[in-house]
């Protein structure tokens, strides 16, 4: 029991990094069919800017956590729309794989960048929660873990609703759906393309701010993170948010349950692992578990 | 009183291929107007080049002012545009689909009006648009725009794939709208029988450009026009 529980709160709280990055994928990929690549790098790229904002005294003082939370999702926010309008906006009449390419090239250079500035090695950064346990009825839960779910599962909530019920939300869904029906509705596509990148930014902050206490903050730190949210978005379904979450969570539990149960699998095979899982959906169930072909009369 | 919608000498091209070769067409306030043709005549360039969805050359004025910017700029001018294909969103509900008609404006927005002359959307709200059938979603496409509270209705081609009684009530629902809400309407429609006894003037395009224009009891009236280029 007690290691079932614990396999199940480590699982869940990976599962909920991987999530909020597999949302993020999921919300550029819904409304321009491109795969972000860089969107790892950009999480690890605004982690080093909150790492930054702890470490290094800015105007005299530096931040205790949880402002520094906030102010690096802001700035966070400020870089996605900055690089939709910079790199992004120009491609708009270029085909996806160019798109893709130049994620691919804004992976590399964000990678370069973070090692130039901050030097490559590895970096311990903070996390706001204790590493002390509650005993729930006989079981340790790891105040980490519960905390890390939390703050991740808040945030794809607060976008949850911000996409059912506000205007801008809707307006983003329609967007997303069929842009040039959306535009002669009125809506600035352009610019709703450029939020979108601000929340993908958004959300990939959390994941970095959420990881890096557990595995150092490093350039590459979310290479791995980053497959993991990929296979958790196919698993999912890359047309459905629902089911980037779920993918992502349910991932990182499947994992995590493998390395308690099944010995065979060490840390060096969760990597494989979760790439065979993809494969395997991506056979069986092409839309993936959540996607649906979308209905459609003429 | 000036027109309403002035195209004045409007030309379009898509890449190398010249679409309208200086088209001029006027709508009146208040005014049902059809756009006839063959298949490749221009008819839905025509309607693209006013709302900027194609580059142009040539004037478009509406309510005074020179048009120009992209369809968003068009919307917001005051003019709504039902496209080709009827530009449903189809992932989305009924009731959603109609809130993004009243994306522009202020505040809670008002559906009560649209339910007047689509009674049967409010059973329909919660469903998905694209599971709607073909004459649902192109009255669901119409009773958007309404809700976009234009001064013109542009609508591409309607009775498209439609059965004949649904393409009927459909230009009934138009009229209705027309004539209790003062909307202006330039509907492009290969149908030219149906478009002629709904509208009060029409132009027939032919390869990009005008080829024939007045009132539709003239142009019903002569034979020759008929048989030429309405076919019926």
């Amino acid at each position: 029991m007690q290691q079932f529980f614990q396999a199940l709160t480590t699982g869940l709280a990976d599962g909920s990094i991987y999530a909020s990055l597999a949302l993020a994928l999921v919300l550029i990929y819904k409304a321009t069919e491109v795969i972000n690549f860089a969107q790892g790098e950009m999480a690890m790229f605004t982690t080093y800017i909150a790492y930054a904002l702890y470490t290094h005294p800015h105007f005299g003082h530096t931040l205790s956590y949880w402002p520094m939370f906030f102010v690096t999702l802001a700035i966070a926010f400020a870089f996605g729309v900055g690089l939709q309008r910079v790199v992004i906006r120009p491609l708009e009449q270029a085909s996806v794989l160019t798109v893709v390419m130049a994620t691919i090239a804004l992976l590399v250079i964000l990678q370069g960048l973070a090692a130039w500035i901050w030097s490559p090695e590895l970096k311990f950064f903070p996390s706001p929660f204790p590493t002390s346990t509650w005993v729930i009825g006989g079981v340790h839960i790891s105040k980490q873990d519960v905390g890390t779910f939390g703050v991740t599962i808040a945030c794809v909530v607060v976008l949850w609703l911000f996409f059912r019920f506000t205007k801008l939300g809707l307006a983003m869904r329609a967007g997303a759906v069929n842009r040039a029906a959306a535009r002669l509705m009125g809506v600035r596509t352009s610019w709703l393309l450029a939020l979108g990148w601000g929340f993908a930014a958004v959300l990939g902050a959390v994941s970095g701010m959420m990881s890096a206490p557990t595995q150092f903050l490093s350039p590459t730190m979310m290479d791995a993170v980053l497959i993991f949210a990929f296979a958790g978005a196919v698993l999912g379904g890359l047309e459905s948010p629902i089911g980037a979450v779920a993918g992502g969570l349910g991932l990182g539990v499947l994992l995590s349950m493998l390395s308690t149960y099944v010995h065979v699998i060490t840390p060096e095979l969760r990597l494989p692992v979760a790439l065979l899982l993809l494969l395997v959906v991506l056979l069986v169930r092409p839309a993936g578990l959540f996607g649906r072909v979308v209905v459609r009369r003429v | 009183m000036p027109p309403l919608l002035e195209l004045n000498d409007v030309s379009a091209r898509y890449g190398p291929v010249a679409a309208l070769h200086g088209v001029s067409v006027t709508v009146d306030d208040g005014e049902i107007v059809a756009l006839l043709g063959a298949n490749g005549a221009g008819k839905t360039t025509t309607l693209r080049a006013v709302s900027g969805m194609v580059r142009r050359t040539g004037d478009v004025v509406f309510a005074g002012r020179r048009l120009r910017g992209g369809p968003e700029a068009t919307a917001r001018a005051g003019i709504a545009h039902v496209p080709e294909g009827r530009g449903i969103f189809a992932e989305l509900t009924v009731w959603e689909n109609l809130r993004m008609g009243a994306y522009m404006r202020r505040g809670r927005p008002d559906l009560g009006t649209v339910l007047d002359y689509f009674p049967w959307l409010d059973a329909r709200r919660n469903q998905q648009a694209g599971t709607l059938s073909g004459g649902e979603q192109q009255m669901l496409a119409l009773a958007r725009a309404f809700v976009q509270r234009p001064r013109l209705l542009m609508l591409d081609e309607p009775s498209l794939g439609l059965a004949p009684l649904v393409t009927r009530e459909l230009f009934r629902v138009v009229a209705d709208l027309n004539e209790k809400e003062g909307l202006a309407v330039l509907v492009v429609e290969q149908n030219a029988a149906i478009a002629l006894r709904a509208a009060r003037r029409a132009y027939v395009l032919e390869t990009g450009n005008v080829a024939v224009s007045g009132t539709a009891d003239a142009l019903k009236a002569n034979d020759s026009i008929r048989s030429a280029y309405l076919g019926y």
